[in-house]
This record gives C-alpha cells, sequence and structure tokens, in this order.
C-alpha cells in the first residue's frame, strides 16, 4: 500500500444534483464509484488526484431499463448487474459477455459501465461492444445535460469528451430493429481475469449471402477503441466470399494501430486482429 | 483531511470504526477489528486473498475505500460457521482444499458465494466462480473437490492406485 | 502392508485454523509498540553509490534509519560462497539491492519517506544474460563471472562419434520463473539484553539462525528463530528469508522496539530469488538400433548477482541432465555465472527441471530424426535394474519404466488420440497434439550431502498418550505435521490426535535439516519412525511421575552402498530417485495462437503414499506450477530489473486454465525412506514443461525450445511457415 492515506478526501453523494455540485466546485473532485480501477492506482501509489466523490450510493445511476427505442443502463451499473439483466441478455448479449471478461466475479461485483468508460483505455472490455451498439452517453453537470455518441468520445489516448464537472450519467442503446448476427471475443494473458490483448465485437445484418449492413469494432488496436470504418466500407452491401475476406482483412491491418508493450507485440496484435475478422466473416458466410 | 466514523455490521456485528475514508476495507478489518482472517495477497485485486461478502456479494476488500462501507453488511471467513463447521470448511478439510492455507478464507467465501448463486454447480461454473481467488500450492483440483463435496455433488475422480 | 494410520486420509494437523482463518501468518502477528520497516533499493543494475540525500518535509528524526555501518558483526548473508552484503555500503551489483533500512510507527509515512530518499550513482558497465557473462568482456563477479563449474564424464565421448548413425545437436533454454507463493516475505524481530528472537515465513529457521549469529556476532542461544505459519514457500523462502530476518532484526537493534517488515507484491517480485534462467545444448549421438551411443551436455544457468544456492542448483540440474536413460558414454559440462540481475534462488525442482525440459524435448528431436515414435524411441533407453545412470550409480530396485511410460500413454489414449487428431487438424483451425515426458527426481541432498546435515529429530512423551514430534521441518502447505504424526504415530501405536507437531522453534527444536530437497517425508519421516520404534520400546515402562517427559533423540546416519565422490561426481548421488511418465493434451488455436490444456496425465512411482490426498495435492501443485512454466509465467527483464512485477502482468494460471490433471501413484517401497516412501514435493515440476512442448510439437508441427512459450511466439511461427 503506497499512497498516503490521510491526504486523500472522501464525500459521498446521495443524489445527483448533489455529486454534479461536487463536481463543478472547481476543487479537483472526481467522482468514483466501484473503485476497481482507482484503487489499484490507489495501492501503487499512483493517484494523483486527492479528492473523490462516491456516486455508488445513487440509486438512479444504477437502474437498467427499457423504453420503446432505447435499453437505459446506470452508469454506476455493475457487471454482474449488467450480466444478470434480461433485458439485456436478450437484445444486447455482447455487452453481459463483454462484462463476464472484466475481472473475477469479485471485481464484477464491484466496478461498473461508467467506469470502464472513463477509465477510458483502449483495451476495456466493454468498448468495442458499446461501439457496435451505437451506444450513447449522457453527461450532466450543473451546467445540464448533453448526448455523446460513444463513437465520439474517446479523442485520443486516455483523453476523453468528459469535461472535469462533467459525470457519465447513463449509457444508452437503441434497441435493434432488426436480427442481427453477433460476434465478440477477447484474446487475453489466460481464461479469466486478464488484460485484453485483442477484443473484437461485431453486428451484422444478414441477408442470402449479402452483407445489408454491419459494424466492427476492436480494443487494443489503437489509442482509443476503434470502431472500422473503412473494414466496414469494403465489406457493406457486398456477397459473402474468400475473397472478400481477404480484401476486408488487409483493409483491417491498415486502419489498425497496435503497439507492443509489456503485454503482447504489434505484430500479434495485428495479426489476431486480422483473423478474429476472418473467422466472424467465415462464420456469417 | 479528517477520519471519519463509519458504522456497518461485520460478521452479524454493528461497529463503528473511525478512519480515514480512503483506507483500505481490508486494513479496517485486520487491524483496526484484528479480524487477520482476511489476507492480503497481492494489493490489485488479481489474487482473492482479501475476498470477503460486502452486501451479500463476493468483493475484494483491498480495493474497497473504507468510507464505502457505511451501512454495509460484511462477512469474513471469522463469520463462517460461528456455531460449527461450515459444510464448505469442513469439504475443505477433508477433500484437501487448503494446503498453505494463505488463499483458503478467500476460496471457502468465494465457494459460499458461489453456491449461493448456483447450489449444484458444474464443473464450469466452479471454475468461473473462483476464478478471482489465486492458489499456488493445490493446482485448483481439491479446491474443485471440495466445492462439489459442499455441493453434496457426486464427484467422480480417478483413484490413485487404480 | 497395510498400515493403520499412514496410507489413509487423516486431516491435516492444522487444518482447523486454515479454513477458519485462525492460522497465524506473520503480518497477522502484533508486539505492543511495533514499529513497520521498509527497504530502500538500488534502481541501478551496477555501479558506485556516490550519494545519499533525505529529502525536505519528512520529520526524518521520528525514523529509526540503519546502514551498513550499525553491523554488529559482519555484513554478509552466510549461506555458502559468503559474498552478498546485508546492505550495500558503496557499492550494488544489481537494482533492487538493499541500502537503507528505515522504520517508523506508521507505515505510511514509512513508504512516504522511501518515495523520498535520492541516490546517485556511478553506474558501470552490467551484464544481463549467460553468453554475455561467460565472454567475460564484462568481469562483475569473481576473476570471470563464474560461481561454479561441474564436470561429469563416463567411458568416452569422444570415440563414439564416429560409430554413430545419426548425431543430433539441439538448443534449449528457460526463462526466470517467480515462486509467486500468496503470502509475501515478512519478519518481525525483537531484540532486547544482546538477544535477538525473529519470527516470520520461512523453509528453513536454522539457516536464519546461522545468518543472524553472523550478523549480530552471537552465539546460538542468543538468536532464536520461529516459524510462523507460512503461506507458501516453493523454494523462494529458503534463503531469503535470512536476509529479511537480519534487516528487520537490526532495526529492532537500534531501535529497541519490535520491528514487523512485510513485503508487498510489487517489491517481493522485483526483489526476491527466482528460479535460474537456463540454456542447454545436447549432442547425442544414436546408432541405427536407436541406441544411445554417447551423450553430450552444456548446462548453464545465470546466478544473478550473488552466488546464493546456485552452485547448488547447478549440482542439481547437472545430474539430472541425462535423465533416465542408459547410455556408455556420457559428458555434462555445466556452469553457473553471474550476472547483474537480483540473485537467482531455489524453486522447486532446483535445477532438474531446466535441465529435464532440454532433455525430455531432445528425446522427441532425436526420435523424430531417426524415425521412431517417441515412446519406442525412449522405451530402447529407459534404465532398467542393473543400469546405472550418468553417475554411474546402479538402479538397484526393480522399477519398470517402459511399462510405467506405456501405462501413462494408455491412460491418456496416447496413439488412438495421436491418430484421430492428425485427422481432425487437417479439417481444423483449432489443431490437438499430445505429448509426453519420462523422467526422474533425486530425493534428499545430493551425495554426502545428508551426511554433512547430520540431522537430528527428537520425540517428548508427556504422557502415554501424548508425544511431541521436534524436528526443524517447516509446514508450507506442503504436509509437513501430518506425515510426521502419522508416521509417529503408525510406530508408536497411539492415535493420530495424540501426536503433536508444532512449528519450529530454534530454542526447543533439534536441526534436522533445511525443509528443501523433498526429504522431509523420506529422510527426516526415517529419523522420526526410528525415534518413534526406539520410543515405543521404552514407553510403556516409563515412570512419569518419577521421571518426567522421556525423551528421545536420533541422529541420521546415511545408509550403507551411499559413495559419492565431490571431486569427480561420481557414485550415488541420491538415495532414491522417484520416476515419472506425464502426458498433456493440448489445442492449439492457431488463429490467435492460445493454448488450452485439455488433459493431464501424471503417473509415477514414489515408494510409498503416506497419505493419498496430501501427495495427489502434491502432484497437482506442482504440475500447476509446470503448466505456469510452460505456458504463461514469463518475466519481462529491462536493464536488470523486472518490470511485470505486479500479478496483473506476471500471469499464473486460474482455476479456469488448469486442465483436469489425473494422478496416479505406483509403489516400490524404500527401504531407508519413512514406511519405504521416497520424496516427492519436486518431482512433479520436472515433467509438464516438456510433454506440454511435446505436445505443442505435435499439434502443429512447430518445435518450440524455450519455455514458456506464448501465444505470440506461436503466432510468429505459423505466420512465417505460412509465408515461406
Amino acid at each position: 500500500m503506497r499512497s498516503f492515506i490521510s491526504e486523500y478526501e472522501f464525500v459521498t453523494a446521495r443524489h445527483l444534483p448533489g455529486a454534479l455540485q461536487i463536481l463543478s466546485s472547481g476543487a479537483g473532485w472526481r467522482s468514483i464509484a466501484g473503485s476497481t480501477d482507482l484503487m489499484v492506482l490507489f495501492n501503487a501509489g499512483k493517484l494523483p488526484c486527492r479528492r473523490f466523490a462516491s456516486i455508488s450510493e445513487i440509486e438512479e445511476l444504477r437502474r437498467i431499463e427499457a423504453s420503446d427505442d432505447w435499453v437505459t443502463i446506470g452508469a454506476a451499473a455493475t457487471y454482474s448487474e449488467i450480466r444478470e439483466s434480461a433485458t439485456l441478455q436478450a437484445e444486447f448479449p455482447l455487452l453481459c459477455q463483454s462484462a463476464s471478461w472484466t475481472g473475477g466475479i469479485a471485481n464484477q461485483n464491484r466496478g461498473t459501465l461508467g467506469g470502464n468508460i472513463a477509465n477510458a483505455s483502449p483495451a476495456a472490455d466493454s468498448a468495442p461492444v458499446l461501439l457496435v451498439y451505437d451506444a450513447e452517453l449522457e453527461l450532466q453537470s450543473t451546467a445540464g445535460r448533453r448526448l455523446v455518441p460513444y463513437a465520439n468520445f474517446h479523442l485520443g489516448y486516455k483523453q476523453m469528451q468528459l469535461q472535469a464537472d462533467e459525470l457519465i450519467v447513463t449509457v444508452r442503446l437503441p434497441r435493434p430493429s432488426r436480427d442481427l448476427r453477433q460476434y465478440g471475443r477477447k484474446v487475453g494473458t489466460r481464461k479469466a481475469q486478464a488484460i485484453s490483448k485483442v477484443s473484437m465485437a461485431a453486428t451484422a445484418a444478414v441477408e442470402n449471402g449479402t452483407i445489408v449492413d454491419l459494424r466492427i469494432a476492436f480494443g487494443s488496436v489503437a489509442p482509443v477503441p476503434l470502431r472500422c470504418k473503412e473494414t466496414e466500407r469494403v465489406l457493406r452491401g457486398e456477397r459473402l466470399t474468400p475473397s472478400l475476406r481477404e480484401r476486408a482483412q488487409q483493409t483491417l491491418l491498415l486502419e489498425i494501430a497496435p503497439i507492443s508493450d509489456i503485454r503482447s507485440t504489434s505484430e500479434y496484435r495485428a495479426m489476431v486482429a486480422a483473423n478474429l475478422l476472418g473467422e466472424y466473416l467465415e462464420k456469417l458466410g | 483531511m479528517a477520519k471519519q466514523a463509519v458504522s456497518f455490521t461485520v460478521n452479524g456485528q454493528p461497529r463503528c470504526v473511525e478512519a480515514y475514508p480512503m483506507r483500505r476495507l481490508l486494513d479496517v478489518l485486520r487491524e483496526d477489528l484484528t479480524l487477520t482472517g482476511t489476507k492480503e495477497g497481492c494489493g490489485e485485486g488479481e489474487c482473492g486473498a482479501c475476498s470477503v461478502l460486502f452486501n451479500g456479494k463476493l468483493v475484494n476488500s483491498c480495493l474497497v475505500p473504507f468510507a464505502q462501507a457505511a451501512g454495509a453488511t460484511v462477512c469474513t471467513i471469522e463469520g463462517v460457521g460461528q456455531h460449527g463447521l461450515h459444510p464448505v470448511q469442513a469439504a475443505f478439510i477433508t477433500e484437501g482444499g487448503a494446503q498453505c492455507g494463505i488463499c483458503t478464507p478467500g476460496m471457502i467465501l468465494a465457494t459460499i458465494d458461489l453456491l449461493a448463486r448456483h447450489p449444484a454447480p458444474t464443473l464450469e461454473q466452479i471454475r468461473e466462480g473462483l476464478a478471482g481467488n489465486l492458489c499456488r500450492c493445490t493446482g485448483y483440483m481439491r479446491i474443485f473437490a471440495a466445492v462439489q463435496k459442499a455441493a453434496g455433488i457426486q464427484a467422480k475422480h480417478a483413484d490413485p492406485f487404480s | 502392508m497395510e498400515y493403520r494410520l499412514v496410507g489413509t486420509a487423516v486431516p491435516r494437523k492444522e487444518a482447523g485454523r486454515k479454513v477458519s482463518g485462525t492460522a497465524a501468518y506473520v503480518d497477522d502477528v502484533r508486539l505492543p509498540e511495533m514499529l513497520h520497516g521498509i527497504t530502500v533499493r538500488s534502481t541501478i543494475p551496477r555501479g558506485y553509490i556516490r550519494k545519499i540525500t533525505f529529502g525536505e518535509g519528512i520529520p526524518w528524526h521520528e525514523f529509526v534509519i540503519v546502514d551498513a555501518r550499525d553491523i554488529p558483526g559482519k555484513n554478509i548473508v552466510s549461506l555458502i560462497s559468503d559474498d552478498q552484503p546485508f546492505l550495500a555500503a558503496d557499492r550494488v551489483n544489481h537494482c533492487e539491492e538493499p541500502i537503507l533500512l528505515l522504520a517508523h510507527g506508521d507505515k505510511y509515512m514509512l513508504e512516504r519517506a522511501r518515495q523520498n530518499i535520492h541516490i546517485e550513482y556511478e553506474p558501470l558497465p552490467a551484464v544481463f544474460n549467460i553468453d554475455d557473462a561467460l565472454t567475460g568482456q564484462t568481469v562483475v563477479w569473481g576473476d570471470n563471472n563464474v560461481f561454479k563449474r561441474f564436470t561429469i564424464q563416463k567411458g568416452d565421448v569422444d570415440a563414439a562419434w564416429s560409430d554413430a548413425a545419426f548425431i543430433i545437436e539441439g538448443e534449449y533454454s528457460t526463462g526466470a520463473q517467480e515462486q509467486l507463493y500468496i503470502e509475501p516475505n515478512g519478519m518481525i524481530a525483537t531484540a532486547e539484553a544482546g538477544s535477538v528472537t525473529v519470527r516470520g515465513s520461512m523453509q528453513c529457521p536454522f539457516y536464519v539462525q546461522k545468518a543472524l549469529m553472523a550478523l549480530f556476532n552471537l552465539p546460538a542461544e542468543k538468536v532464536r528463530i520461529i516459524q510462523q505459519e507460512t503461506g507458501g514457500a516453493f523454494g523462494g523462502k529458503e534463503e531469503y528469508p535470512s536476509m529479511l530476518a537480519g534487516h528487520a532484526a537490526l532495526l529492532a537493534w537500534k531501535s529497541g522496539k519490535p520491528v514487523k517488515m512485510v513485503y508487498d507484491r510489487e517489491e517481493d517480485m522485483a526483489a526476491t530469488t527466482k528460479r535460474h534462467p537456463s540454456k542447454t545444448r545436447h549432442r547425442t549421438a544414436v546408432s541405427n538400433e536407436g541406441r544411445l551411443l554417447a551423450m553430450e551436455v552444456d548446462f548453464s544457468i545465470d546466478g544473478g548477482a550473488y552466488a546464493t544456492l546456485s552452485g547448488v542448483v547447478l549440482s542439481r540440474g547437472t545430474i539430472h541432465s541425462c535423465g533416465p536413460y542408459r547410455c556408455d558414454n556420457i559428458r555434462v559440462r555445466s556452469v553457473a555465472v553471474a550476472t547483474n540481475a537480483p540473485p537467482h534462488g531455489a524453486f522447486r525442482g532446483f535445477g532438474a527441471p531446466q535441465s529435464l525440459f532440454a532433455l525430455e524435448r531432445h528425446m522427441n528431436k532425436i526420435a523424430r530424426t531417426i524415425g521412431l515414435k517417441p515412446d519406442e524411441f525412449r522405451a530402447r533407453n529407459l534404465l532398467r535394474p542393473g543400469d546405472s545412470t550418468a553417475t554411474g550409480q546402479v538402479i538397484n530396485e526393480p522399477i519398470e519404466l517402459v511399462r510405467l511410460q506405456s501405462r501413462a500413454l494408455d491412460l491418456i489414449d496416447y496413439h488412438e488420440k495421436r491418430r484421430r487428431f492428425t485427422l481432425e487438424n487437417a479439417r481444423s483451425s483449432r489443431k490437438k497434439g499430445i505429448g509426453f515426458a519420462t523422467f526422474f527426481h533425486g530425493a534428499g541432498f545430493t551425495g554426502s550431502g545428508e551426511r554433512y546435515l547430520q540431522s537430528v529429530v527428537m520425540l517428548e512423551a508427556r504422557a502415554q498418550d501424548h508425544v511431541r514430534v521436534l524436528t526443524s521441518m517447516t509446514e508450507m502447505g506442503q504436509g509437513t505435521y501430518t506425515v510426521l504424526a502419522q508416521i509417529a504415530g503408525e510406530t508408536l501405536g497411539i492415535s493420530y490426535e495424540q501426536v503433536e507437531v508444532t512449528n519450529p522453534d530454534t530454542a526447543e527444536v533439534p536441526n534436522s535439516g533445511p525443509t528443501v530437497a523433498s526429504r522431509t517425508a523420506m529422510v527426516v519421516g526415517k529419523l522420526v519412525e526410528n525415534a518413534a520404534r526406539e520410543m515405543k520400546a521404552k514407553l510403556a515402562d516409563h515412570d512419569f511421575a518419577a521421571l518426567g517427559p522421556l525423551r528421545v533423540t536420533v541422529q541420521y546416519k546415511e545408509p550403507p552402498g551411499i559413495f559419492w565422490d565431490d571431486e569427480r561426481y561420481r557414485g550415488e548421488a541420491y538415495g532414491a530417485f522417484s520416476y515419472a511418465t506425464y502426458a498433456a493434451e493440448v489445442t492449439v488455436d492457431t488463429l490467435t495462437g492460445e493454448m488450452e490444456m485439455n488433459d493431464f496425465v501424471a503417473v509415477q512411482e514414489v515408494g510409498r503414499v503416506l497419505h493419498p490426498v496430501l501427495a495427489t495435492g502434491q502432484i497437482e501443485g506442482g504440475v500447476a506450477q509446470g503448466i505456469g512454466l510452460a505456458l504463461y509465467e514469463k518475466v519481462v527483464w529491462c536493464e536488470g530489473v523486472m518490470v511485470n512485477n505486479q500479478m496483473t502482468n506476471y500471469v499464473m494460471p486460474t482455476s479456469a486454465d488448469i486442465p483436469n490433471i489425473r494422478v496416479y501413484f505406483e509403489e516400490i517401497p524404500y527401504e531407508h525412506g519413512a514406511m519405504g516412501a521416497k520424496g516427492i514435493g519436486e518431482l512433479p515440476m520436472d515433467g509438464p514443461v516438456p510433454a506440454i512442448l511435446n505436445a505443442i510439437e505435435d499439434a502443429i508441427g512447430i518445435a518450440f525450445d524455450h519455455a514458456p512459450v506464448l501465444p505470440e511466439d506461436v503466432l510468429a511461427k505459423l505466420t512465417a511457415r505460412r509465408v515461406a
């Protein structure tokens, strides 16, 4: 335990307006929920922020609700709550799957979707899934409320469209209007409780062997979670053939920019990304 | 920064501890309440030696800021088998689920949590339920056997002498 | 032979404490007025310490600060070569080398203080691998970076090459491996009235005592070492505890207060010992009939910056390097070198996993080259009773290695699965393979080592039905208390519950030697058995009221017929070998390079199974660690320091990664082992790595000769092969 605990301030917000007040005070407060990312940094002596406002007690931030067009997930919903939601299992199975990848049961009981997003790691398990589900984030501050498409949220490595006084309040997913062929796969350092080396999420509408529409996203292949629009362009409207598969893989390799780090190499990440795409396209065809 | 008085329930008993709010729940349990059964193995939420039940759910107490324990119900290994050995504890003894024992408190709590959610778990569910609790001694096999025994399932295992 | 206690699954002696959370590990212990201690360590791999600055804003007057000048006795961690200081004085030889010690009542303040000490160095060139160490261009230890060399010669290797139908060469290597006991290292020390008491997590209380006697210039009666419940060790707490105990004791000595030092995971991984990295070269002459004509082996290990146990690790690796095979002409040359890594040390297997990995990969290479199946080639060369090992030790027991090997292969359905996989693999991107390794492991200290130890055990009867077993053997999960109680109870004719075994305290127990080398059950258990037999003869007639407790002391006497030539490294290297064949089934996903274990069979002959559940647990646990070394556990180095020193980034298998491990025992009782038992603690470490890499080669036809193999390695080679 390498942090000087007496220097840290901590308040608990019980209602959303109160949390927003604290964040807007300009005194350097940050929100904290499940704490599974921040406390790791804290334990390692690597948490420079000294003031935390807990939002775990705010009930409205944990609801998972369905309306006609959207399913809305409170940002403080835990991975376990996501996994247990019948609505999400039925309509957004990739999100439940990615929630089962993050840590073990103990970390899933605490970690939250909002925390995963706000940690802004390109390796976040939920990120590619949120991209292919066209997620929208609702951000609030004392100044008001705005909706940001998740696709626009990450601006650069660990940089996001979240002002210091803003809180991610909900994540909403447009309910699918048709049957989608879905795919999610994470390649990590081991089968459970692993940091991702590469992860992929994809959804596609296929009719008579033709890709009518699709979404492809990858984690850990760029400074931000990556929606692969070039690769989608190559595939959209086309018939599924082996040569199309190869063209798509070539395009993907040009679209991604993985790095080598303590866990893996850029060559490996690139190859696996291409192979996962190939695996998905083969399943579709 | 001042300390905060936080009230919560530990092993059925109401407790109030004054501590810095970011003090880890793990340290409050071990040091302030001298409940040393919960262990520190990594400080990163990877090994599960610090697992406790927090409002009925398994969590890693090295990652819980104490202030978030306000009003919570916590169960540590000391709260298990207060009126005689819990079936999970008994099974860990007969099946050899504990070798050096350092992972055992967390492993037992993870097992209790697993069996509460899956009373007759498949081997797949056992593997998943315990994946956040690392054991370096056993290779997990005797732990699986202990979980199955506790769940009352007859485990088929190879007779070492056949 | 049917026993009453031995061979039954009695409950582990300390199981009740462990499942209830009342077992007292060192960090659970608190003493009044206790301070916490912390170590300030080198951030460079080699160089001179030029300046130490204590930063602003820290109340330094509140701290106890210890450096090398505070040492009352010798600033040397007494072990074998006596080259390692407790605290660096003016120069450092590895990253993480201890320089200063701090103590304070507030452990948070302590960490803050550590972060505010600035040390300036004048760096010197450093060496980071075996090859560079051997060139001698930069000498970092002694005259030539060599800690130790061995040569084993048998017959005439040079003459054999010309008769050979085949000459096969190969090079194999293993990386460092972290023991990763879930309980980090820790000690609590008190010092008063010129004596020192240390309690903590350790394997060898008398090693710690010896080291502290020299550190403080105190006699044995003034240095008391007590082992606490120890949360895993695997060799990682064989010698390092002396260093930590000395540090805690120095702070206690200077402050006059109890001092607790417990490492956090990051520090433990970066600063303490790991398995020695290794490189092995084989050159083998084989006849047309597939017989081994000559084996030439060059085996080298990286010892890190100080000698510690490298000479002994080298010894065991050297002796095991030609495995359980008969060959009349052998030459093994081995060397342990110094580099500027933190010193490497003991880890289950102790050199044998490294050299046996190389051998069992090489045996497959030979088989493939000469066109024989791997099992058939081995069968033609496995030792039979009357044959001799590389050191000339004659195999006296009626072991049938060919049958043992066949049994393991039948249990995993080896031949049928290989046939089936060859067909299925053609149609799938997920390729399955099966591999195996046949090997042995010598138990107890090498050669005259046990004689040198002169181990002593004591039994003390407090009443007819209450006997205490007093040894220095530590419980670290392997079942010491349980097994020694079974042996004593069995022999005395009393119940298991009536035998008490407790954690060793040097003030109370005799020196039975260290808890290492798979010797506890076999060697020390035998002493307990002998003492119990002697006590039984006297127990019934002993007048407790008049005479008090009945004590029996027994000292080790070498069994007859053990001749070991330490100069020429020939003779009976070990009292007994355990033998095994391990087989692994693996699936390789050629899209991602991921390798998944599907099945594992472990068949071993172990003399006598003293406790079926404990013995099975030992094998399963060792196999899991072997799977870790084969597929997951890579230490990432950068300029002499481990940079993946977090459990997030140093990957050990979870419950989701381990296959069903199927364990089978055979017994040929060893007359000099307790109730016929041979040592088994380290045996399971030797087989998994080559078995798994053999399976991977079977699955995808690519030979990996370095452990661990990671998906990155697999995918790189698969891609290169596709392109080529």
